[in-house]
């Protein structure tokens, strides 16, 4: 039987990726950023999942305005890597795991979740920036990863209620895969900046401080939370944090807090980053 | 009727829902189409005839010859599409955001750099009100 093991929460700023791809790693303004990922990758070395399932959004790469799915899975077996106007970042394409990802849109989708099966698809920073930050550089991703996409650039978006959710549906469904795998779940983007408008460069380290402590303590206390409370509190683009709720709801309600950062600023983003364990490993 | 869009009431923002989608779909997907080598060699060499090929309005158009970015968002853009045409003309998130909110790109570093824009004062169009 499969089994979720563990989540991992982290921001997913391009910035990130590109200083990471242009060797910038080591300047004063970025280095504190990797350094807050060393204990992340040793840990995810130890860990060696088997699959990742990562929850992101897409950022105008793979979905237009022609159709805005509200939730969609990556079913194919390879996905390749945007340009999203920068040229593609150069780092290995990324491996799914078409018969999980087939699994779980059939579980899922009998649960009440209506997921977009997608077979052909590019995946951008969204997904790539956490890969990077949690694998660093390897000639391959070192396992197959599922993208699970959410829109949350086109209101309205889904509720953190809903995605908190989805997240248990998405358990539930890994746990009745007969083949015997490791699952890590990822929760992308965040925490509080606004990309846009006069009011850009907003940050609430407040808020986020209490997001991060109820995520290991009280998420039920986060899916309460109003996406007019995100906007106002975290920027336009905060409301990224629902889908932190999916990986909160695929974990155990008590879990371990193996690691945490935070780190403003980013380009113009706070960023945040979790590890949560399930008891059993 | 139409449901409340209490959204409305921020400062400084432009929420991106079903209605401006469709208002700034050929902007966005102009913007969209700069994800190809090929159209952002072909928009550099001649942006106007690049943007008459899409059913842009006319403002919508000189907010893009302008590099007008909070104009092209009350258009009906998205950001992150956007920020493609930032990307065609080599320049970062964080230059365009200094841009959007008025500041010169050091004082917009500064500030990130000092914890970012607090959300107190900003969180209503009400506490904008005395803005000149």
């Amino acid at each position: 039987m499969a089994r979720i093991v563990a989540g991992v929460a982290t921001s997913h700023i391009p910035a990130v990726g590109a200083a990471w791809d242009n060797g910038k790693t080591a300047e004063p303004y970025w280095r504190p950023v990797f350094q807050g990922f060393e204990r992340s990758k040793e840990w995810i070395a130890e860990m060696r999942p088997d699959v990742c399932i990562v929850a992101y959004n897409d950022h105008a790469s793979a979905f237009s305005l022609e159709i805005i799915p509200t939730f969609a899975i990556g079913c194919a077996a390879e996905f390749p890597i945007a340009d999203e106007g920068w040229g593609p970042r150069p780092v290995p394409p990324v491996k799914g795991h078409p018969e999980l990802a087939s699994h779980i849109v059939q579980s899922v989708v009998l649960d009440e979740f209506d997921l977009t099966i997608v077979n052909k698809m590019e995946v951008d920073h969204g997904l790539t920036v956490p890969l990077t930050l949690m694998f660093g550089k390897p000639r391959e991703w070192p396992c197959p990863v599922i993208p699970l996409c959410v829109n949350v650039v086109v209101y309205p978006v889904p509720t953190g209620h809903r995605c908190y959710m989805l997240g248990k549906a998405i358990r539930k469904a890994v746990e009745s895969f007969d083949k015997d795998l490791r699952v890590v779940i990822f929760g992308t983007g965040g925490m509080s900046h606004q990309l846009q408008g006069p009011r850009a460069g907003l940050i609430n380290r407040e808020f986020d401080t209490r997001f991060l402590d109820n995520l290991t303590r009280d998420p039920r206390a986060l899916v309460k939370i109003s996406h007019l409370e995100y906007l106002r509190e975290t920027g336009s683009e905060g409301i990224e944090m629902v889908m932190w709720l999916i990986m909160r709801g695929a974990l155990d309600d008590e879990v371990k807090e193996v690691h945490r950062f935070y780190h403003v600023p980013a380009s113009n983003t706070a960023l945040g980053h979790i590890i949560l364990e399930n008891s059993r490993r | 009727m139409a449901l409340p869009k209490e959204y409305d009431d921020l400062p400084g923002t432009v929420v991106f829902d079903a209605d401006r989608a469709r208002q700034g779909y050929h902007l966005n997907m102009f913007c969209m189409s700069l994800m190809k080598p090929e159209n952002r060699a072909a928009f550099k060499a001649d942006e106007r005839a690049y943007l008459d090929r899409w059913p842009m309005t006319e403002d919508q158009k000189q907010s893009v010859l302008r590099r007008d970015w909070n104009g092209m968002l009350q258009l009906g853009g998205n950001i992150y599409f956007t920020s493609k045409i930032a990307a065609t003309d080599g320049l970062s998130f964080q230059q365009i955001a200094a841009m959007m909110s008025g500041s010169t790109q050091e004082q917009y570093a500064q500030m990130m750099l000092k914890g970012g824009r607090s959300p107190d004062g900003n969180r209503s169009k009400s506490e904008w009100k005395n803005r000149g």
